[in-house]
């Protein structure tokens, strides 16, 4: 396996006084696709929210390349390298398409540099670049929101959800975007499509009940349908 | 389809003002004063309610300190300008015009400081409580306003320097019209399209456009969100201030002013939809116009609070037609 770009050890994070998080830990390796698989409400994307410093976690340790992040703020976590592309993809409705992508730029010209990347994997966006964003449908939108994360350079992407509520051909579109990004960054998904999960990603790890209890390569998962049916309730 | 809506509400109200005050003008000089007049207050509104639009739309805050902030404004300007003052500047710059000036400028300057200090040291820590900060806001207006007492005394202050501006006047259909009402339109005017501009070009503006609607993913994309609210903040307070200052010739300062445009600014930035700069820049201009038509249509009659009551009368009016203001979200 591959070195961890990002270690997540035994976080435990609260949302007011519920206790969400009991102890998670999830080790993402360098230039692959992990997946977080697990229940509604497991606390896939408190994980991610927790990696961001969205919502804290109280204790435990998180270390992205080196750099602890626990106790760090979103924004300068941000800065590290790490893109995030929430649930239901935040999309700045009242902002333009290119709006959406520039405000996104950590360096100047960071946009620039990277249209042909963003165009090349989600040329919808070219023709729809002055709409604004809440005119888009949800899988453009959720193409801009990738793209949005593409246009710093970012080492590792985090994405929620990307599937959900989209059409099948549409979620297509989408694998094949990911796939084709895990050649340049490290990805960490959160995904309830498990058929989509477990052919995009290199490794998984599931949450249950605010824990990690099994983490490994996905091909092994695949053929292991009782563990499927255990945490995950699909054969 | 609402946006439409909004539009021809604005149209009927505003055209429907003029007409009244047209036909109920004795002459066509006195409906230009009625007219001057009403683009002045509403200036001075947007002036006070533009930072507080901004910065509810962005911080989910609403200042109800922002009419002191005015209030410090008229102050400042009125203490430099005439002699006898805290700062008396009337032998080092004896230039009248020159002093306004600096007056203007020491006015803008203390409004942001203290706004600043409000947001840095006392807002900061409350940004989960929304509740506690109105409630903070209220009591900082109410401090500040006993620390202007205690500093000028509760004795209101009438202008009394002249200088050029504002003592010029203009004649146009037989009647006397003030350039220095006009100087404070134009600049109005200029400030209106000055921050539309900042808001829709340049990267702070997008920015802050971005951050109305989900400052949490603002701060997810690498900006630092606290650091821009500060900024919005005093801001909001400056241009308060300015505005102040800029009234201060015409108003006088007084203790009681900050909590008059504070009222009316609330009605402003809610019935322009609150957190829409658009909507404030519009709503200015109509309570500015409906006021100084009321004051108008209120003389010799036994309806003289009709003017005070306006701003509140069109904001319900607008509310029954529009419940989320004229350019308001459903937030």
């Amino acid at each position: 396996m591959p070195n961890p770009i990002l270690e997540v050890r035994d976080i435990h994070t609260f949302i007011g006084q519920f206790h969400i998080l009991e102890g998670v830990n999830v080790s993402i390796p360098e230039g692959s696709i992990t997946v977080l698989l697990g229940r509604n409400g497991a606390g896939k994307t408190t994980t991610l929210r927790s990696i961001m410093g969205i919502t804290p976690p109280r204790s435990g340790t998180i270390v992205f390349q080196g750099d602890t992040l626990a106790g760090k703020r979103p924004y300068t976590v941000a800065k590290l390298g790490i893109g995030y592309v929430p649930e239901h993809r935040a999309i700045f409705k009242e902002l333009s398409v290119r709006e959406n992508l520039k405000i996104a730029e950590r360096n100047r010209g960071d946009y620039e540099r990277h249209t042909d990347l963003i165009f090349d994997l989600f040329p919808d966006l070219k023709r729809l670049i002055d709409l604004p964003g809440g005119k888009l449908s949800g899988g453009q939108q959720q193409m801009l929101a990738i793209a949005r994360a593409l246009v710093p350079d970012n080492r590792l992407l985090l994405i929620d959800e990307p599937s959900e509520g989209l059409a099948p051909v549409i979620i297509e579109q989408l694998m094949a975007a990911i796939r084709r990004l895990s050649s340049q960054c490290t990805i960490l998904l959160v995904e309830q499509n498990f058929r989509m999960a477990s052919r995009l990603a290199d490794h998984f790890a599931i949450i249950d009940d605010g824990r990690s209890p099994v983490s490994g390569s996905m091909a092994d998962l695949v053929n292991d349908s009782a563990l499927i049916q255990r945490y995950l309730g699909v054969a | 389809m609402r946006r439409h809506t909004s539009v021809l509400v604005i149209i009927a109200i505003i055209v429907g003002l003029l007409a009244y005050s047209f036909f109920n003008s004795r002459s066509l000089g006195s409906f230009g004063i009625t007219v001057l007049s009403g683009l002045f207050q509403g200036m001075l509104l947007f002036l006070v309610a533009s930072g507080m639009s901004i910065v509810f739309g962005l911080m989910d805050i609403l200042n109800m300190a922002q009419g002191t902030y005015f209030m410090v404004g008229t102050y400042v300007a009125y203490d430099i300008q005439h002699a006898g003052g805290l700062i008396d500047l009337t032998a080092s710059v004896p230039d009248p015009n020159l002093r306004f000036f600096i007056a203007v400028v020491g006015a803008i300057l203390v409004g942001a400081g203290l706004g600043a200090i409000l947001e840095r040291g006392l807002l900061r820590p409350l940004y989960a409580r929304p509740v506690f900060q109105l409630v903070l806001t209220f009591g900082v207006a109410l401090v500040l306003t006993e620390i202007i007492t205690l500093v000028w005394s509760t004795t209101p202050y009438s202008w009394t320097e002249t200088f050029g501006v504002r003592e010029g006047f203009f004649e146009l259909f037989g009647q006397r019209f003030s350039t220095y009402r006009l100087f404070v339109v134009g600049m109005g005017f200029l400030l209106i399209i000055s921050i539309a501009l900042l808001l829709q070009r340049s990267r702070i503006g997008i920015i802050i456009r971005a951050g109305v609607e989900d400052s949490e993913m603002v701060e997810s994309l690498g900006i630092n969100v606290r650091a821009v609210f500060t900024l919005v903040f005093t801001l909001g307070c400056a241009v308060a201030a300015l505005g102040g200052a800029v009234a201060a010739p015409f108003l006088g300062a007084s203790t009681t002013i900050g909590s008059t445009f504070l009222l009316q600014a609330i009605a402003v930035v809610v019935l322009g939809g609150m957190g829409s700069y658009v909507g404030t820049a519009v709503g200015s201009i109509m309570v500015g116009l409906a006021i100084a038509v009321a004051q108008d249509a209120a003389i010799g009659t036994s309806f003289s609070i009709l003017p005070s009551i306006t701003p509140m009368l069109l904001l319900i009016l607008i509310l029954l037609v529009r419940p989320s203001g004229l350019f308001g979200s459903n937030r």
